[in-house]
C-alpha cells in the first residue's frame, strides 16, 4: 500500500467515524461535530493528494484547505447559535423534539 | 515516516471514536479537541505547516471554546446527566450506514492505482509562497471569505441573541 493510499484510508476512517456519530447520536451537538469531523477528514485529502501529487510546488490544496477550514468555522459558529436558539425556546437540544420551524 | 502516520491516524481515530461513543458531552468535546490536535499534526507530518497552524488556531483555540460553550448553555437539570443513545434501532442504522459506506470507500482506494509508485521529494511550501498566492490569484476568494465570516459571524449574534428586549431588570 503507497502512502497516499494510507492516507485516503485513514481520512476515509475518520470521515466514517464522523457519519456514524452524526446518524447515529440524537444530541445536536454531537450532530455537528460528527458534520465538522466530516470535514476535517476531506481536508486530510486534500492535504495528502496535494502532497503526493504532481505538482506540490504550485501549493493549490493548502490554499483550498485554508479557505475550507474558514468556512467550516462559520458553519460551526453559525450551527451552534442554531443550536443555542433552538434550545431557549423549546428547552430540549434533541434533534427528534425539533421538527417544525415555526413556533 | 510511515510509523510516525500509523501512530498519528490511531489516536486521531482513538479520540474520534471516543468522542462520538462517549455519554457525557464535556468528554465528548475534549476528546475531539485531542483529535483536531491529532489532525493538525497530521499537517505537520505532510509538510503543511501553516495549514497546521491554521488547524490549531482555528479548531483547537476556537471552535473547541465554543462548542464548550455551547455545550455549557444548553445543558439542563444534573451537571453529570449522561447523553444517552437514543434509540438502538438508531444506533444500529447509522453504524450500518457508516460500515457501507466504509466498504465502497475502501474498494474504490484500494482498487484504483495510484501512479505515486516512486516517492516524491518532501514537498513543502513556505508561508511567503502561501501569501503570494492568497494575494495574487486567489485575492478575490480572499475577500469573499472575509465578507462570508462577517456575514455569518454577524447572522450567529443575531440568532443566538435574547430577543426579549423588555426583560425586567433585577
Amino acid at each position: 500500500m503507497s502512502p497516499l493510499q494510507l492516507c485516503l484510508v485513514l481520512s476515509s476512517l475518520l470521515f466514517c467515524v464522523g457519519l456514524a456519530g452524526a446518524l447515529a447520536r440524537s444530541n445536536t451537538i454531537l450532530v455537528l461535530l460528527g458534520i465538522e469531523l466530516m470535514l476535517n477528514a476531506a481536508n486530510l485529502n486534500f492535504i495528502a493528494f496535494w502532497r503526493y501529487g504532481p505538482q506540490p510546488a504550485a501549493g493549490l490544496g493548502v490554499i483550498f484547505v485554508l479557505f475550507a477550514i474558514a468556512v467550516a468555522a462559520a458553519e460551526a459558529a453559525v450551527g451552534l447559535a442554531l443550536v443555542i436558539a433552538i434550545h431557549r425556546h423549546r428547552k430540549t437540544v434533541r434533534l427528534q423534539d425539533s421538527t417544525a420551524l415555526k413556533g | 515516516m510511515t510509523l510516525a502516520l500509523l501512530l498519528i491516524g490511531f489516536l486521531l481515530l482513538a479520540a474520534a471514536g471516543a468522542a462520538m461513543l462517549s455519554r457525557n458531552l464535556i468528554h465528548s468535546a475534549l476528546l475531539l479537541t485531542g483529535a483536531w490536535a491529532g489532525i493538525a499534526g497530521f499537517y505537520l507530518w505532510a509538510g503543511a505547516e501553516f495549514v497546521a497552524f491554521a488547524q490549531v488556531l482555528v479548531y483547537v483555540g476556537a471552535v473547541s471554546m465554543i462548542v464548550l460553550f455551547a455545550v455549557l448553555l444548553t445543558r439542563q437539570g444534573a451537571t453529570t446527566a449522561p447523553v444517552e443513545f437514543d434509540s438502538f434501532r438508531r444506533a444500529a442504522a447509522g453504524i450500518i450506514t457508516a460500515g457501507g459506506v466504509m466498504g465502497v470507500l475502501f474498494g474504490a482506494i484500494l482498487g484504483t492505482p495510484m501512479d505515486v509508485t516512486s516517492a516524491p521529494p518532501p514537498a513543502s511550501i513556505t508561508v511567503r509562497q502561501i501569501g503570494a498566492q492568497l494575494m495574487g490569484p486567489h485575492a478575490a476568494a480572499l475577500l469573499i471569505v472575509g465578507v462570508l465570516l462577517t456575514v455569518a459571524l454577524l447572522g450567529a449574534i443575531v440568532i443566538a441573541a435574547v430577543d426579549k428586549p423588555d426583560d425586567p431588570a433585577p
